[in-house]
């Protein structure tokens, strides 16, 4: 089964929600799909034991082959390619921040001048912490495939374990590839304005690819906000975390929720009762 | 013209606040909320739209189907796998029976490909799809085109605070990078327009595509972070892109209280890179209380830490 915790925007304890929420079931293992700032190690500390290189390809020119006919340019809906040609001699130019991996001019070159080459994009970081197994993935600083990293980070996954999958904040490509096959979807939010514009935009991620979902407020206070909401959608509330100052410190230090106060481990496990009770 | 660009590298540090303190104590700008993907912004500075455009970003595949003969070259190609075959059992089925009570039926039984032929429907799936057109490329029958992807929407309008462009991302889009560039272009055209002396972004979360889109050619990076220990990780990453692009940055440690010993290891770690932390504001109710209320915090309430944050904001600019 695996559990997604993802949420309109960043900030709102999803990294806490998803971390405390493994701690506290067995046979458990979590991803962190946050590729661009991956932050559950931070709450862990988990022993690493592999460490994989995500690559994307790339086209190699062989210029013996290529006669600069420039088609490959064409084809290259990313405009990462340029060929230049002189007069008696001329280059392909490869942006490599700007390919996409499709290898549409690797298959499509006239000469078969291309083949296909690997850039490291990212990190896959595969470790433990007592008996929870944890996964991360992790994106180069100033690439842009995250959903690479994501996908790669899944597929690490070992099956028959409970995998909860901390998602990356927003509702664009890295958040869906997170998400994306998920059996059930908790969202995390406040409640503020900012909180349930955020929600809203959460729960449409969800519903477009019609996962489940359900509600856990963090800092909760007046929360008519948020709840009109989840009752008009028919979204359960699983849990309200009031603002405290001992979580807020225990956050800060990157001690996890269910260490600094043991009696939410029972919460939690109650959570995941109620969750395969929906699914 | 000065282009300042608020940016956290983790949400919720208080970004969004930030910028409406800016809204509301700088004179004479225009806004923008590059936050594409949550845009928040309106939320405090409460807009009334005047123009809405749609922004097409890159492109998506469809198959017509009157034309596809199921061959299945376009799913081979893909390498998003944003073509589903979709089995259509009930013909395989007819096609079993057919063959069994006509055994000399030439029908579609010589080779792999062919066996497909008639027994499944290619379809695209839009949520996966990148815009690469290479499907059509290989498709023999031209069977697919490829049409501009509306990946949202963007906006200009009017606030009590100047003019504010914003966007909505559509879901699964990409091109954020894209659009916040459009964003930025059209506020710098407004501004030099409207002869603005500034131009305040609210930048996205992270330190992705549409951060680095944010960033390039501004004249300041301010960097608001939390005591947190990754909200210390997440600011060292933003000040590195900072550096990379050549942008000065300073910093604004929010809730500093919270945990006052990060807040110190975070001034030496980011002092000692050479980077100012101009300010810290400690963690307020009022300040939670004007985010409920939807307002700009420096209007919601005067008192001793409105001062602060005047005096804050005279330092950076
Ligand atoms: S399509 Fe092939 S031959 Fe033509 S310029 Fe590109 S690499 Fe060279
Ligand atoms: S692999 Fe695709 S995206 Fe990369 S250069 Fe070739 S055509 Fe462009």
């Amino acid at each position: 089964m695996v559990i997604s915790v993802a949420s309109g925007k960043g900030g709102t304890g999803k990294t806490t929600v998803a971390v405390s929420l493994a701690l506290s079931i067995e046979n458990s293992q979590i991803i962190d799909c946050d590729v661009e700032e991956p932050n559950v190690h931070l709450f862990l500390n988990p022993e690493i034991k592999q460490e994989i290189e995500v690559t994307s390809v790339v086209p190699e020119v062989d210029k013996e082959k290529c006669n600069l006919c420039g088609y490959c340019s064409k084809v290259c809906a990313y405009n990462a390619l340029s060929v230049i040609k002189l007069d008696s001699s001329g280059d392909v130019i490869l942006f490599p921040h700007l390919c996409h991996g499709c290898e549409g001019c690797i298959l499509l070159c006239p000469e078969k001048a291309m083949k296909p080459a690997h850039r490291g994009i990212g990190m896959i970081k595969i470790g433990s912490f007592d008996s929870l197994e944890f996964i991360e993935g992790r994106l180069n600083i100033s690439e842009v495939l995250a959903p690479k990293v994501i996908e790669k980070a899944k597929a690490y996954a070992k099956k028959d374990k409970i995998t909860i999958v901390d998602a990356p904040p927003g509702t664009s490509c890295p958040a869906v590839a997170a998400i994306k096959d998920s059996d059930f979807c908790i969202l995390v939010t406040e409640p503020t304005p900012f909180g349930l514009h955020d929600l809203e935009l959460a729960y449409e991620v969800t519903q477009a690819l019609k996962i489940k979902s359900g509600v856990i407020i963090n800092k909760s206070g007046d929360d008519w906000l948020i709840e009109g909401f989840c009752r008009k959608n028919k979204i359960p509330v699983f849990l309200k975390i009031p603002f405290h100052r001992k979580i807020a410190e225990a956050y800060s230090k990157g001690i996890p929720l269910v260490k600094a106060m043991p009696e939410y481990k029972e919460i939690f496990q109650k959570i995941y009762k109620e969750i395969r009770e929906i699914i | 013209m000065k282009q300042i660009l608020i940016i956290s590298g983790k949400g919720g540090t208080g970004k969004t606040f930030f910028t409406g303190c800016l809204a509301t104590a700088l004179n004479n700008k225009v806004l923008v909320d590059c936050d594409v993907d949550a845009a928040n912004l309106h939320l405090l500075l409460h807009p009334e739209i005047k123009e809405t455009h749609d922004f097409t970003g890159g492109k998506i595949a469809s198959i017509d189907e009157a034309k596809c003969i199921q061959c299945g070259a376009c799913k081979e190609v893909c390498k998003f796998n944003a073509i589903n075959e979709i089995f259509q059992s009930f013909q395989i089925e007819t096609l079993k029976h057919s063959r069994s009570v006509i055994p000399s039926l030439p029908i579609l039984c010589h080779s792999e490909r062919q066996r497909r032929i008639s027994s499944s429907v290619f379809q695209v799936d839009e949520l996966s799809c990148e815009g690469c057109t290479i499907c059509s490329y290989v498709c023999p029958e031209e069977a697919i085109t490829l049409n501009d992807r509306i990946s949202g929407q963007y906006f200009i309008s009017e606030t009590r605070y100047g003019t504010l462009i914003h966007a909505r991302l559509g879901i699964a889009q990409e091109n954020s990078g894209k659009l916040v560039t459009k964003l930025r272009e059209l506020a710098k055209e407004t501004a030099q327009e409207k002869g603005c002396e500034y131009v305040v972004i609210d930048g996205p979360p992270g330190v992705g595509c549409p951060v680095m889109a944010s960033m390039t050619g501004v004249d300041l990076v301010v960097a608001v972070t939390e005591p947190t220990l990754s909200g210390m990780h997440d600011l060292m990453r933003v000040i590195e892109l900072s550096k990379h692009f050549n942008i000065p940055v300073k910093v604004v440690i929010n809730k500093h209280d919270l945990n006052t010993e990060m807040s110190s290891q975070i001034v030496k770690a980011v002092e000692s890179s050479g980077i100012e932390v101009c300010g810290k504001i400690p963690f307020s109710e009022d300040i939670l209380a004007s985010v409920k209320a939807g307002k700009p915090f420096l209007e919601f309430t005067k008192n001793s830490l409105t001062k602060e944050i005047e005096e804050l904001i005279g330092k950076i600019t």
